[in-house]
């Protein structure tokens, strides 16, 4: 019953609008299948307008509901505006199956025509989205959705593509989870464009929020008498010569079940927005993008049109004599690609 | 579909809070391969019918222990059928009497299972119905 439309088919009725077809390309691209690179193709340049926003952090600290309260409070901000979700979960690696739930904690968007919810399992990829994650975002963008909230799998520690995909990427925190030790070794504080200390009203949340300030002021290299002006972000509008630097992310805190800090999560989010374009860092943010994207489809490419050139068993083969301790992995990997010429 | 799952949306429609048969359910898709959106408790038809289409599903399981099936089912088929996802396989679990469990594989659910049964069967169940829409 899917394979019945046509890419062109998809791309006419997305652009009318349409939310079955968006949901059919959805699964068409997440299954990256020929049919959802085509629709992207065929849509693209209609892209370009969307504010992609990567919401990270560790499990429990409140990611969905704070996803939720922010595209609530931007819809009703920009009442014109559509706004997608993309929710990452992770796959089993012992059933390939996933259970993605973080819609539970989504409930106030449900009969609201311009927000997008979809759930995607990592399926097998690590750094907390899945592969075809980045692909989606551009298949929102096509759409004319204006803000994409991605949000990640539980991060820890090493789990950080999201900086490579987000225009602005928030870090979330909550008291009470040892996380203010874990924030030191984590080079999870180094990617956040915001940090947000959630459930704020728990024990503990100015421990955390004077720890995530600590751990600012030893990771951004700035003169010490800078700080003084940078407070919470509210200077953060100046522009700077030096790329990225002049940006201090704010610590705000926020009780997402409470709907409290959420305006002002949303001032920053926009201010951030605005520092970028003043500072021309959106291009050269997307000039990076696009530059990770070709890299990863270039080596996808050249690797599917090797193998395809191999008799069927070459790599295995090639497996077990490593294996063997008969060749090294890279003596392997020469013979296999000078066979190919 | 090159490397597509069977993605299962696990509902729980109505009033009644309990969520525990559910829950095993969405667990025991995982295990059997598929990717389950599970929304939780008190979901609306329309909820339903929403995150059924934008999550794109090949089929959708409803647990219901409040006795309000005979409403709450074909309101969800309507709305389905409605937003052309009519083929869509339904399926129904809870406390659900010997006579109405005909009437609503009249209406076109796939299978109704009761408790007790093995989630084992309820996998197969949709792995089948799913192959059988694609064919």
């Amino acid at each position: 019953m899917r394979s019945t439309l046509t890419p062109n088919d998809l791309a006419g009725s997305i652009l009318r609008g349409d939310r079955l077809a968006l949901a059919r390309a959805c699964t068409e691209v997440e299954n990256g299948t020929a049919a959802g690179e085509a629709v992207i193709s065929l849509l693209f340049r209609h892209s370009g307008q969307a504010h992609i926003v990567g919401v990270t952090g560790s499990p429990g600290t409140g990611k969905s509901s704070l996803v939720n309260r922010l595209a609530r409070a931007y819809r009703d901000r920009h009442p014109e505006h559509k706004v997608a979700i993309i929710a990452v979960d992770p796959t089993s690696p012992f059933s390939g199956g996933a259970v993605l739930g973080d819609r539970v904690r989504m409930r106030d968007l449900s009969g609201d025509e311009k927000v997008f919810i979809r759930s995607m399992a990592t399926r097998g990829a690590l750094g907390g989205l899945a592969r075809q994650t980045n692909a989606l975002t551009r298949l929102f963008d096509c759409a004319g959705y204006q803000l994409i909230l991605v949000e990640t799998v539980g991060a820890g520690q090493s789990e950080v593509d999201i900086v490579r995909l987000a225009h602005t990427t928030l870090v979330v925190e909550a008291p009470g989870l040892g996380d203010d030790i874990q924030a030191i070794k984590a080079g999870i504080l180094e990617i956040a464009d915001i940090l947000v200390v959630n459930k704020a009203d728990h024990p503990g949340a100015d421990a955390t929020e004077r720890s995530l300030r600590m751990m600012l002021e030893l990771s951004h290299h700035r003169p010490k008498s800078d700080y003084g002006h940078h407070r919470a972000g509210d200077s953060n509008q100046a522009p700077d010569e030096d790329e990225e630097v002049g940006w201090l992310p704010p610590v705000l805190r926020t009780i997402a079940t409470e709907n409290t800090g959420i305006t002002e999560l949303l001032d920053q989010v926009t201010v951030h927005r605005a520092w970028l374009e003043v500072n021309d860092l959106w291009q050269s943010r997307e000039r990076q993008r696009v530059r990770a994207e070709l890299q990863v489809l270039i080596r996808e490419m050249l690797f599917t049109a090797w193998q395809s050139g191999q008799p069927a068993d070459a790599l295995e083969e090639m497996i077990e004599r490593v294996l063997a301790r008969e060749v090294s992995p890279f003596e392997a990997v020469d013979r296999l690609i000078s066979n190919h010429q | 579909m090159s490397e597509g799952k069977i993605r299962v949306l696990v509902a729980k429609p109505g009033l009644d809070g309990h969520d525990r048969g559910a829950k095993v359910i969405a667990r025991a898709l995982r295990d059997a391969g598929m990717e389950v959106i599970y929304t939780g408790l008190r979901q609306t038809p329309e909820m339903i019918a929403e995150a059924a289409l934008q999550e794109d599903v090949d089929a959708v399981g409803l647990s219901i222990l409040s006795g309000a099936h005979m409403a709450l089912v074909p309101r969800v088929m309507e709305l389905l059928k409605k937003q052309g996802q009519g083929k869509i396989s339904l399926f129904v679990g809870g406390i659900i009497p010997e006579e109405d469990v005909a009437a609503l594989k009249d209406m076109g659910v796939a299978a109704v299972y009761g408790p007790g049964t093995s989630t084992q069967v309820v996998a197969e169940a949709i792995r089948a119905a799913v192959e059988a829409q694609a064919a």
